[in-house]
């Protein structure tokens, strides 16, 4: 079917602003916020850079830091929703630790000692993290229920879920640590082997930038159909070339991190590769943690938006009455977003033990707060009904690159705790400032 | 003449209580289709209670609801909506962080052939509603929040209009409008009676319903004083109803009705 071209196609609102930069906001349709909270990376970056000096905008440092922004990244998105909804999980970082040792367990010994897979069988880490996810969505689901049908406030559940998971990890071993992990879960956790390469993750990048672009053309041509005011085509190329652009970038800084020297060596001799002069240079490429928060993010940013389920959260957030005699289920939803942080859950817990190569019943320790310190950084308000996965990942970004640069520039840990904790009511201070003269 | 049809609602002998204090005692209305009926009484004199039964935000303790003659269970407001029921609550019953077209299907969002939100044909019906609702509405992109009290009840109307409801409750419908806004509900009412909607219009202000409704019902202490036709009695026997619980001549008097 033909679309006939909107003659009486309204005006776009940026047709009225003048100034530049606010004409450029208006007419791509960006979140001021998020601009911001980018701004304040920027800086955070570039000061952290100079005061290192010259050690935190490298390949390497810049590499790192995506690989342990990714397990906070992924509990992040579930955070969103649950602050949304006026809750509080304040078990995620108990429930990481029990479900990191009972996948290690599950591949060390119940696998394939107990059931005779036999160790390095194919389908030991498929089967420990599918162990880890039932694990995960059930304590979510157990949560929820208490939460939803028995109202009992959640943040009491979850403090007391706090206690309790972090002692049933305890439990599953005794408190002995579970190490070393299945050679395939260990892919979870980044490293040279746990990375994708050059080649692949310049295919991520690609199938990246394709995906913006034809976002952008079914954007457009869904508000052609609706003859809603289209973005002006410059706004549009200008988003496609931002887009494209932050992604070709994060995927050629994450080549630039070459493997070290000794394990290019050591696989140069394993595959009969001459090594040639000045040094074997094989690229990490994206590192597959990496690239698993990414897809949560993205996965999780379209449930929010796009599905009925995100759309009930939010409106839950913004007036639970209205939700309720709207006619949804809001006990239901409530259940689902906690089974959801569950099983999030099981997938950081994946990602930090094995990164870790081993599960101990520590694992996890203190992640509630970082998780929540990031969900609000990220502009997630406690109030309820505001809040977005992109911000909340940015959020988590900003709180590993404080605390990776002040290791970097050597700072003792009590002080760096005491940063991150006066940066965190900041920068909530600054979020209150901001939707106030917004209003 | 009203009479020989099966009503639309028959609600009756309804009682519920909190905490020892009954709000609603043994009250029985009922709603023919193309009627409207002004429920009205003071505050507290337990109107909103048992409007809320009836849309499924309270669950009675006693006594029926038939819908067209039929035996209705309804335990939430998705059951009222099942058969038919949208009510437009007193406190604006809109979630404040979403736009107007998320407030009009919320819980019943157009969805795509693969199920997920299609927000494009959402607001382009939710133009078309409101445009005839209220033409001067243009603000669709941002949260109903920013919105006058006006805008918002538009957009509560315009929710409960959108689904093709056979029975409409409206709760104080004109508390927060001006004049003007609250002369448009008014058409809108007379609009929506014509296509053989039932209505209800809950009111603690006689002067907002006596003209509109063909009926009144007045409320005292939980107990339905009595009822009768507008054409029947006076503005001022109904005043008498509702602050004496003294029924006129003209009047049905009901279990509240004050005995002489």
């Amino acid at each position: 079917m033909a679309h006939q071209p909107a003659v009486s196609t309204a005006a776009h609102p940026s047709r009225h602003v003048t100034n530049p930069l606010q004409r450029f906001l208006a007419a791509t349709e960006l979140d001021t916020r998020l601009l911001g909270m980018v701004g304040a990376l920027a800086i955070i970056w570039i000061g952290f850079h100079i005061f290192s000096g010259g050690l935190f905008l490298t390949p390497r440092n810049l590499w790192n830091l995506s690989v342990q922004t990714a397990s906070v990244a992924v509990m992040v998105t579930g955070m969103v929703l649950i602050i949304v909804t006026r809750n509080i999980d304040l078990s995620v970082g108990s429930i990481l630790g029990l479900v990191g040792m009972v996948m290690g367990v599950m591949q060390t010994d119940i696998l394939p000692n107990q059931l005779g897979l036999g160790l390095g069988h194919p389908m030991i880490w498929v089967l420990s993290l599918a162990a880890g996810l039932v694990v995960g969505v059930g304590i979510g689901a157990l949560q929820g229920v208490i939460i939803a049908y028995l109202k009992v406030p959640a943040f009491i559940v979850t403090l007391g879920g706090y206690l309790v998971w972090r002692g049933a990890a305890w439990w599953v071993t005794m408190g002995r640590t579970v190490a070393p992990m299945d050679v395939r879960f260990q892919l979870m956790g980044g490293g040279p082997a746990g990375s994708i390469g050059f080649f692949w993750s310049w295919v991520v990048a690609a199938i990246a930038c394709v995906a913006i672009l034809v976002g952008l053309y079914f954007g457009r041509k869904q508000r052609l159909r609706f003859n809603f005011p289209l973005r002006p085509i410059w706004a549009e190329i200008s988003l496609g070339v931002i887009g494209c652009g932050l992604a070709i970038a994060a995927v050629w800084v994450a080549n630039a991190y070459p493997w070290p020297r000794r394990i290019a060596e050591n696989f140069a001799a394993a595959n009969g590769i001459t090594i040639p002069e000045g040094g074997l240079f094989i690229s990490h490429g994206i590192a597959i943690p990496v690239l698993i928060a990414v897809g949560v993010g993205v996965v999780m940013t379209f449930i929010s938006m796009r599905t009925r389920f995100g759309r009930y959260v939010f409106a839950m957030g913004g007036n639970p009455e209205a939700a309720e005699l709207a006619g949804i289920n809001t006990r239901w939803v409530t259940v689902k977003i906690f089974m959801l942080m569950g099983g999030l859950c099981a997938i950081a817990a994946a990602i930090s033990s094995a990164r870790l190569n081993a599960a101990t019943n520590a694992l996890g320790t203190l992640d509630e707060l970082y998780v929540i310190a990031a969900a609000v950084i990220g502009g997630t308000s406690l109030a309820g009904g505001v809040g977005t996965i992109a911000g909340a990942l940015l959020g988590a970004l900003v709180m590993q690159s404080l605390q990776s640069g002040m290791v970097l520039m050597g700072m003792d840990s009590p002080l760096q705790s005491i940063v991150v904790g006066i940066v965190l009511v900041f920068a909530v201070w600054l979020d209150t400032l901001y939707r106030r003269n917004k209003n | 003449m009203l009479d020989t049809r099966t009503p639309l609602v028959e609600v009756d002998d309804i009682s519920i209580s909190f905490g020892g204090i009954r709000a609603v005692d043994r009250a029985s209305i009922d709603l023919y289709p193309g009627e409207v009926v002004g429920l009205l009484g003071h505050n507290g004199a337990g109107k909103s209670t048992l409007i809320k039964i009836l849309s499924g935000a309270y669950k009675r303790d006693a006594g029926s609801i038939r819908i067209n003659g039929q035996d209705a269970t309804i335990n939430n407001p998705r059951d009222a909506k099942g058969y038919g029921i949208e009510t437009i609550y007193q406190q604006l019953a809109v979630a404040d962080n979403v736009d107007a077209a998320a407030n009009l299907f919320l819980g019943r969002e157009l969805v795509t052939s693969i199920g997920t939100l299609d927000d494009a044909a959402m607001e382009s019906k939710a133009r078309e509603v409101m445009g005839r609702l209220n033409p001067n509405f243009r603000r669709f992109k941002e949260p109903v929040k920013a919105l006058s009290g006006g805008q918002r009840q538009s957009v509560a109307i315009a929710r409960a209009i959108l689904f093709n409801a056979r029975i409409l409750i409206m709760d104080e419908p004109t508390a927060a409008l001006g004049p003007q806004e609250t002369a448009q509900v008014g058409d809108l009412i007379k609009q929506l009676k014509s296509d053989g909607i039932g209505i209800f219009l809950i009111s603690h202000d006689i002067h907002d319903v006596f003209d509109l409704a063909d009926r009144v019902v007045v409320m005292k202490n939980g107990q339905v004083v009595g009822s009768a036709r507008t054409e029947d009695v006076t503005k001022d026997e109904v005043l008498g109803m509702i602050i004496l619980g003294k029924v006129p001549p003209g009047a049905t008097a009901g279990p509240g009705a004050l005995e002489d």
